[in-house]
């Protein structure tokens, strides 16, 4: 899966420009729709896992392993297939911010 | 909540012709509302969150008044595990004052009974108007209770307990007063209504209860539609499983009208006699949303725009939750309403900066279903928006249900609730 993280993030850098360009805050918009499970932020209460400040390629590697079917799961396999490589790059990107 | 001598104030402001948002600007840590002033009407799953996202993203430079007719939040999801006896109202009940105290949102508790698109205001119930910059709906279902025959009037003998509240106790209530060897049955509205999979999960919830504890009892699901309307293999599964003797399920069993007094359920063919009767009657848009003159589709719910939730139309009016027109396959649940919450605060704090709302939206949806005390089911789905078509649509391969009922998807089912209302509403 590393030459497939590897591509995602070399896709992003090309797509982030544009989406920018489009609406700055597209990976908060993004990020927003995890915290209904993950908390406001990334910042779980508990009983989920909490994203917010953990490493980047950890975060995005973990969705692509789940997208790909390699990390077994009750339900993220299923979710992660619902966004681009692209988008769930800008959401690691987003919760790696967070403080 | 408001005590009694702030909201007489409040009140009182508005009637000496000082709009609400003019105290707004005086108070510390309000940010003054320099961006703007956003009123939401109801403070559920939707109205809660856009209030919440409005006041963070904006770093509080736009003002935020919520009018909310309950005194605290009570949930609707999780609500069936009251009426099961595993939980108890105060395990589904959250107070407004983190949204005042950290977000500096002001709640007002009212009823908002008009509003003026063209003047920029809505009519609060107790009297006096506010004015607003943008306007956030999210006011929920209601019935259409006429439409069966002998229901008006009589919710206190036949509840629906669709709304989270005095009716979830109510239904509790008949529930443990009910004689071993009783019947409980629960009348499914037509689709589209709020909460697919919800008038299943309490089928289940109440055998459990009954099976344990007034085992000759029975539980008979009348759907007016013509099969289980989510997570149809999963809850047969319960329902042909552990339930099988104790409970039956009847498709095309549209309820006409009841008998309120001796609880006798109308159906096209035949009558079915209960000792408790669960009536989910038909509904639409909350009723300011058929008062306001929004466009509405199939003349119950709101047409809106899926890059802004604005109606169709109406500038400076947004929509949010189980009032809307869903989008095709989108559902009508809290999740899904705290979805188009973040959308509309999105999109609003765009349009107050002049700027375009964002072209490409994504709203996804998690739904747990409680099958017994413990083992839980999911469904989940994503929604992305289609330029061409100009709505979202699921992701075709993206979502599904769970492989079976776990007890570990019961922890998230729990973990989830605590989180989702901590977004809303912490």
């Amino acid at each position: 899966m590393k030459l497939k993280l590897a591509l995602a993030t070399a896709c992003v850098l090309g797509a982030t420009g544009l989406a920018n360009a489009q609406d700055p805050n597209l990976a908060r918009n993004l990020a927003a729709t995890c915290a209904n499970c993950h908390g406001t932020n990334g910042k779980s209460v508990g009983g989920m896992d909490s994203l917010a400040g953990e490493p980047r390629d950890k975060l995005l590697q973990k969705m692509m392993d789940f997208k790909s079917g390699d990390k077994p799961a009750t339900i993220m396999h299923q979710i992660s297939k619902g966004y681009s490589d692209e988008q769930l790059a800008l959401i690691a990107d987003y919760f790696a911010a967070q403080k | 909540m408001l005590n009694r001598r702030e909201f007489i104030k409040s009140m009182g402001a508005v009637a000496a012709g000082t709009s609400v948002v003019g105290g707004l600007a005086g108070c510390a840590g309000m940010g003054g509302g320099k961006g703007g002033h956003v009123v939401v009407v109801g403070g559920g799953y939707g109205g809660a969150t856009v209030a919440k996202y409005l006041r963070m993203w904006s770093k509080g430079s736009v003002a935020v008044t919520l009018v909310e007719r309950n005194p605290d939040f009570v949930s609707c999801p999780i609500s069936n595990l009251v009426i099961g006896g595993q939980k108890t109202m105060a395990d589904i009940t959250v107070s407004y004052d983190g949204l005042k105290s950290k977000w500096g949102v002001k709640v007002i508790k009212d009823e908002v009974v008009g509003l003026d698109p063209a003047k920029r205001e809505v009519r609060l119930a107790q009297g006096g108007t506010l004015s607003y910059d943008r306007v956030v709906l999210s006011p929920g279902i209601d019935f259409m209770t006429d439409q069966i025959g002998g229901l008006a009037g009589n919710e206190e003998l036949i509840p629906h307990a669709w709304k989270a509240g005095p009716q979830t106790v109510l239904l509790r209530k008949q529930l443990e007063d009910m004689k071993d060897g009783g019947v409980f049955a629960i009348q499914i509205p037509k689709a589209p209504y709020r909460c697919p999979p919800g008038p299943y999960e309490r089928a289940c919830l109440v055998a459990n209860y009954l099976k344990t504890h007034k085992p000759k009892s029975k539980v008979i699901i009348l759907d007016a539609n013509d099969d289980i309307q989510s997570k149809k293999g999963l809850f047969l599964r319960a329902f042909q499983g552990p339930y099988k003797d104790i409970l039956e399920y009847r498709p095309n069993s549209a309820l006409l009208e009841v008998d309120a007094r001796n609880r006798v359920a109308k159906l096209e063919f035949g009558d079915v006699k209960a000792d408790v009767l669960n009536v989910i009657p038909p509904m639409r848009a909350g009723d300011i949303a058929t008062k306001a003159g929004l466009p509405l589709i199939n003349d119950r719910w709101v047409d809106v725009d899926w890059l802004s939730m604005e109606a169709k139309g109406v500038p400076g009016v947004h929509v949010l939750g189980d009032a809307i027109f869903p989008a095709p396959t989108m559902p009508k649940s809290g999740h899904m309403a705290n979805q188009h919450g973040k959308l509309a605060a999105a999109a609003i704090l765009n349009m107050l900066d002049g700027r375009e709302p964002s072209a490409t939206p994504v709203v996804m949806n998690t739904c747990y279903s409680f099958v017994d005390d413990k083992n839980v089911i999911h469904v989940a789905s994503v929604h992305q928006y289609d330029a061409e078509k100009k709505t979202v649509l699921p992701v075709q391969g993206a979502g599904g249900v769970s492989v079976a009922a776990s007890e570990l998807e019961g922890k998230y089912a729990l973990a989830w609730a605590q989180n989702i209302w901590a977004d809303m509403l912490a």
